[in-house]
C-alpha cells in the first residue's frame, strides 16, 4: 500500500465534505475516482496532497505521515488553473523544475509538442482547452509516485481526450499510482484497475473494475448511472 | 476499436488479436507488442494488458522468450484450432437467431448463396 486512508472526515463550518472515507491505493494501480459534483472528490484529492488538514481520520503515505517528503513524491493536478498570467509556458517548465526535482524538462517539451502548445504562448491568453493540456503536461512531466489529477478530461475535446488518455496511460508505470477523478466515466472505464464511487463524501461501492463489472453484470458506467440516477 | 461494456475488456481485445492471428495480420511466430505497447494501441489498463498475455498463454495461443517478450504461436494446429473456434461462434450464434426467425435448413443456404453472390458482384 502506498496510501492509506483511515476514516478520513473533512468539516466546514456548514457543510461536511468528506464523511468518513476508508480507501488504500496500491502500487502500479490507476484508481478513478468517481461522484458527482460535490460529492467530496476534490476535498479527499486536496487531503492527500497535503493543502487541506483532515478534521478527522488519519492518513500514510508510505507508512508516513502526509508532509514535505510525500509532496516530493506525489504529483496533483487540481481543476484550477495553477498558472501566474504573465508566465510563458516555457516559465512553467521552469517553475515546476524549480518546485519539483521529479520534474523532467525533455518530457515537458516532449508533451507541450503533443498538446500542440508554443513554449513562447503565454499562460493568459490559452483557452481554457489548452489552458487544461499545459496542467497535464506540467504534472505528468514529473516522474512522481502517485499522481493525482482531478478532472483531467474537462475542457478537452473529443479528439484530443484520446491523447491524454494516453498520456496518462504512458505515465502509469509499475512503480507509479494514479487517482483520478473525472464525471466522464465513460472514457476511463478502459484505463482504470479500480473504481470508488464517492457519494455525499463516503464511499458507496469501491472494487476492481473488473470483478465490479462482473458481479453487477455491468458496466462501471451503468453502475455510476444507477448509484448517482 | 469501439468496446462493447458488457463483456470484460480482456476478452474482447483477446478476441482481437485472435482474429488478426486467424486473417494473418499477425504471422505465426511473430513477435507482439510489449504489454506497455499493447495498453497504449488498445487504450486499456496496463494491468488488463499483461493480464491478456497470460491468459493467451495459457490457452497457448502465444508464447513468451524470457526477456525478449511475446509471440505468436508457431503451432499451425493450434492455429487451426482458433480459427475454426472463433468461426463456430459466430455460426452457433447465427444459427440460434435464424431458428428463432423459423427459417429452414435450406432457406438458410439459399440465403446465404444469393448473399455471397451479391457480394460478389460488388
Amino acid at each position: 500500500m502506498i496510501l492509506q486512508c483511515n476514516d478520513l472526515v473533512k468539516k466546514y463550518i456548514n457543510k461536511t465534505a468528506v464523511n468518513g472515507i476508508n480507501f488504500d491505493a496500491e502500487k502500479g494501480k490507476i484508481y478513478a475516482l468517481l461522484g458527482p459534483n460535490g460529492s467530496g472528490k476534490t476535498t479527499l484529492m486536496k487531503i492527500i496532497a497535503g493543502l487541506v488538514k483532515p478534521t478527522s481520520g488519519t492518513l500514510t503515505y508510505k507508512g508516513n505521515p502526509i508532509g514535505v517528503e510525500s509532496k516530493k513524491r506525489v504529483a496533483y493536478m487540481s481543476t484550477e488553473p495553477f498558472f501566474y498570467n504573465f508566465m510563458s509556458v516555457e516559465d512553467v517548465g521552469k517553475y515546476y523544475k524549480d518546485f519539483f526535482e521529479d520534474f523532467d524538462v525533455k518530457r515537458y517539451e516532449e508533451l507541450i509538442e503533443r498538446m500542440e502548445l508554443g513554449m513562447k504562448d503565454k499562460t493568459k491568453t490559452l483557452s481554457s482547452g489548452l489552458a487544461a493540456k499545459l496542467k497535464i503536461a506540467a504534472t505528468l512531466a514529473r516522474k512522481a509516485e502517485l499522481y493525482m489529477l482531478d478532472e483531467p478530461l474537462n475542457g478537452i475535446d473529443i479528439i484530443a481526450r484520446e491523447k491524454i488518455i494516453n498520456t496518462i496511460l504512458e505515465s502509469a508505470r509499475e512503480d507509479s499510482s494514479m487517482l483520478i477523478s473525472s464525471h466522464l466515466v465513460d472514457e476511463l472505464e478502459k484505463i482504470i484497475d479500480n473504481a470508488v464511487f464517492i457519494k455525499n463524501g463516503s464511499v458507496v461501492l469501491y472494487g476492481d473494475a473488473e470483478e465490479l463489472r462482473a458481479s453487477h453484470g455491468k458496466s462501471i458506467v451503468e453502475l455510476y448511472k444507477e448509484i448517482y440516477a | 476499436m469501439e468496446f462493447d461494456n458488457n463483456i470484460p475488456i480482456y476478452l474482447q481485445v483477446i478476441h482481437d488479436i485472435k482474429k488478426d492471428m486467424v486473417n494473418g495480420v499477425l504471422a505465426m511466430g511473430e513477435k507482439l507488442p510489449s504489454g506497455r505497447e499493447l495498453a497504449f494501441k488498445y487504450k486499456i489498463n496496463p494491468n488488463t494488458a499483461n493480464r491478456i498475455y497470460k491468459e493467451m498463454e495459457a490457452e497457448e495461443i502465444c508464447f513468451t522468450k524470457r526477456g525478449r517478450g511475446t509471440y505468436v504461436t508457431e503451432d499451425k494446429e493450434k492455429m487451426k484450432n482458433v480459427r475454426e473456434e472463433m468461426a463456430g461462434s459466430l455460426l452457433a450464434n447465427f444459427f440460434e437467431g435464424m431458428r428463432q426467425l423459423g427459417f429452414t435448413k435450406e432457406e438458410v443456404i439459399q440465403l446465404l448463396e444469393n448473399k455471397y453472390d451479391a457480394n460478389n458482384k460488388q
